[in-house]
């Protein structure tokens, strides 16, 4: 099945990106993006949406069932309302197939994070390993990214300069971004001798966190023409998992970025994707994931994405841009709310509204979020104007 | 396009198999592999693999309960999702019958054939008692300094539910002996009871008044799993496809202190985005049986009137009246229900969507109503009194 212009975004607020937020609660932040969003695309909450979707994990927000506190400050009581504990692209696909029955018109679409809430992040990342099988370890969960690093290398032949030209690009390029809050004039030379955190991941190649909102209103076709003159299609969504078990799954290989690119890709009717897309958004929650999930979606062949970058062919004025808006090196990294920032780049880069960053006739992009560790859960979106 | 119906359309979606573990009040398997089991179960019951499943979708709620962050990744590949789609909804306590409502919008989008729903909930790792983990879902500010654990804030609703209507304890207590009765006939439930009485429930301890012991759903371990799927592929697999005729669900305010207690609105709410989709417009003559959410016993009366079953104020009566036996006007609850097959949260929900299922395939065994129902409807609630989940299935 091909989604060809049968929903659309028309709306899109956002609010935050920044390490501490101590001004706004969540609830606030989450506000601060729906009144904007809802004004973007002139729509009223209590009397147009149909449904609202929030992405959120409980120990993340530090309340039992999340979906409790979320319709209060979205204008949602007494509206369908749930949440996805997802990433936040998984919540911009339930969007898609409730319009897709043809039952929903406008669905909203939420991401949050408050992450300068949690004193003790690390910790509750380990909290996700394997209660049984992987907690005695007692490992950080960086190890996990540190091994996945290791094994990329060793795989592809990437190297460690070429997997920190990723953070020298997105966080040099997040300069030009007004709301990236870890924009900086790194060099590759700075990032490869910052701290190690797990051999050979250093302290720059993770991409801190950030507090925001990301909210989208979303909109049938017919609805989305006369909502708006710019609306952005969404044209295909995927998304999969791979084994969650360390044990078993291929760690040089982000199988689960390939399964859910295919599936988008087809949803789109795209054949080749470097051809077909012009820009991507992808997860960059550490440098090499960056050019891993570069690869696995078949942007370029597996051991290319590396000299690819260091040669700049993925800046902003390269001959396939990744990651304009700073990726989550550059902006911080939202919790579940990091692929409704990629897709927030996307949108507007496809609007032509990037300001100093704006890619030249950008017309279809990409964007592609992970979970994160210990998760092998990737969900990717392509949009176009 | 839903409604009066001849033929299914692409987009429509039945309910094709179904399975689920034995509620337990301690299991000895993982959480995963509680999930593997009920998912093996339902595919096996309509001869599927995993290789004719196209995505996956998990019901668990909350975290807290098995301890393990991002439960519906740790649960993804025992649930069937190793190198698929697979995405975890929820809403609290109507988890359940929302996982079938997530299980109906992948597959009426067009997106996916055969959606595997997998329902999980291991209470029974949360030391001392799962209650503690309860804690966790009042707001950090204004309520956990009180330390208030469901039990009370359920006290208070049914306190004020039975004042509204003049209720006493006994016209609410003849939902738990029915369901615990029902829940003799159940192979898997946990708290079936043939002999209890009334008497047994109001003589039980006092856990929060008006709230005593019998009057509550147990801490349960268990998993429940469907299988759904489009029309043709439903004409294929089996002769009884049971289509999904209309979905609902609805939230309130989280700030239930501000509300009216003695009539849950949002389950109206939820009750109407179904019926309007199924093209019902006389809820009391075209549905035929019903499994309302009784973690309580008051709240399976409650839910009969949010649900427009029965006027406010007048299920009580219809109890006493026998209408809602498994042989009444309008079985309620023949599976026994939370308060007798058990209560693992999310899984409970999904088990009351299975219970219709087999209901209206004519296959509940022991438990089955006379009288070949063509139509019912399995309704879920939780997070802070505050949301409805409602599905209604036919043949």
């Amino acid at each position: 099945m091909i989604l060809k212009r049968r929903v659309a975004i028309v709306g899109a607020g956002w609010c935050g990106f920044r390490s501490i937020s101590p001004d706004l609660s969540y609830k606030e932040l989450m506000y601060d993006a729906a009144v904007q969003a809802y004004e973007d695309a002139g729509i009223d909450p209590r009397r147009d949406v149909s449904s609202f979707v929030s992405v959120g994990e409980d120990y993340h927000d530090g309340v039992s069932i999340l979906d409790e506190y979320i319709p209060d400050q979205l204008g949602a009581l007494h509206r369908p309302v749930h949440t996805i504990a997802g990433e936040g692209i998984h919540g911009l696909a339930a969007a898609v197939m409730q319009i897709l029955t043809g039952q929903f018109d406008i669905v909203v679409v939420e991401g949050h994070s408050k992450a300068s809430n949690i004193l003790t992040l690390p910790y509750i990342q380990a909290f996700a390993f394997d209660p049984v099988f992987n907690r005695p370890l007692n490992a950080h969960p960086h190890f996990v990214a540190g091994l996945e690093m290791l094994r990329y290398m060793a795989e592809t032949g990437t190297t460690h300069e070429e997997c920190a030209a990723v953070v020298a690009k997105n966080r040099n390029g997040a300069l030009l971004n007004p709301t990236a809050g870890f924009g900086a004039s790194v060099t590759i030379d700075d990032i490869l001798t910052s701290e190690p955190v797990a051999e050979p991941l250093t302290r720059l190649e993770c991409a801190d966190h950030s507090d925001g909102a990301v909210v989208f209103v979303l909109a049938s076709g017919e609805t989305a023409r006369a909502l708006t003159d710019k609306p952005i299609w969404v044209r295909g969504v995927g998304w999969a998992n791979d084994t969650f078990r360390l044990e078993s799954r291929p760690w040089g290989d982000a199988r689960y970025a390939r399964a859910a690119g295919e599936m988008a890709f087809r949803t789109a009717g795209i054949k080749s994707p470097r051809q077909e897309i012009d820009f991507a958004e992808v997860d960059d929650t550490f440098a090499y994931k960056e050019l891993q999930h570069l690869e696995a979606l078949g942007v370029c062949p597996a051991g290319v994405a590396g000299e690819w970058t260091l040669a700049g062919g993925t800046q902003r004025g390269g001959d396939f841009p990744v990651n304009p808006s700073g990726g989550a090196l550059g902006e911080g990294h939202l919790l579940d709310a990091t692929g409704l920032a990629r897709v927030l780049e996307v949108v507007l880069q496809l609007r032509g509204e990037a300001g100093e960053r704006q890619i030249d006739d950008a017309e279809v992009g990409l964007a592609f979020g992970w979970r994160g560790v210990p998760t092998t859960s990737g969900a990717a979106a392509v949009l176009s104007n | 396009m839903y409604g009066n119906r001849t033929r299914h359309s692409s987009q429509d979606v039945a309910v094709v198999g179904a399975g689920m573990t034995k509620f337990v009040r301690r299991a000895q398997e993982t959480p995963k592999e509680l999930a593997w089991e009920a998912a093996h179960l339902a595919l096996k019951s309509c001869e599927l693999t995993l290789d004719d499943v196209d995505a996956v979708v998990i019901g668990t709620a909350p975290d807290a309960f098995d301890g393990v962050h991002m439960k519906g990744e740790y649960l993804s590949d025992g649930s069937g999702a190793w190198g698929k789609p697979v995405m975890r909804g929820y809403v609290g306590g109507g988890t359940g019958v929302f996982s079938a409502i997530q299980g109906w919008y992948h597959v009426a989008s067009g997106l996916f054939d055969t959606v595997l729903v997998v329902c999980e909930e291991k209470m029974s790792s949360c030391q001392p008692h799962p209650q503690a983990a309860f804690l966790t879902i009042f707001d950090h500010t204004t309520e956990r300094p009180l330390e208030p654990n469901l039990l009370w804030i359920f006290a208070l609703e049914m306190n004020a539910y039975m004042n509204r209507y003049g209720l006493s304890k006994r016209d609410i207590a003849t939902v738990s002996v029915k369901n615990k009765k029902n829940a003799a006939d159940h192979p898997a439930a946990l708290l079936g009871d043939p002999d209890i009485t009334v008497d047994d429930v109001l003589d039980s301890p006092v856990l929060a008044w008006p709230v005593q012991r019998l009057d509550v759903s147990p801490i349960t371990d268990g998993a429940v799993a469907l299988v759904m799927s489009t029309s043709h592929v439903a004409r294929r697999v089996t002769d009884k496809p049971v289509w999904v005729e209309g979905v609902g669900w609805n939230l309130d305010t989280a700030y239930w202190t501000n509300r009216d207690l003695s009539y849950p609105v949002y389950v109206e709410e939820a009750a109407r985005m179904a019926y309007d989709m199924a093209g019902i417009t006389e809820p009391r003559k075209q549905i035929h049986i019903a499994e309302p959410y009784d973690p309580f016993d008051y709240k399976e009366l409650h839910h009969l009137e949010g649900l427009m079953l029965f006027d406010k104020g007048e299920a009580p009566r219809a109890a006493a009246d026998g209408v809602t036996q498994r042989d009444g006007d309008l079985p309620v609850c023949p599976s026994g229900g939370l308060l007798g097959v058990g209560n693992p949260i999310a899984a409970a929900g999904l088990m009351k969507v299975a219970e219709i299922f087999w209901q209206l395939r004519g296959e509940a065994g022991a438990r089955q109503v006379p009288g070949n129902p063509k139509r019912g409807l399995a309704q879920a609630w939780g997070d802070l009194m505050q949301v409805g989940t409602v599905v209604v299935m036919g043949v």
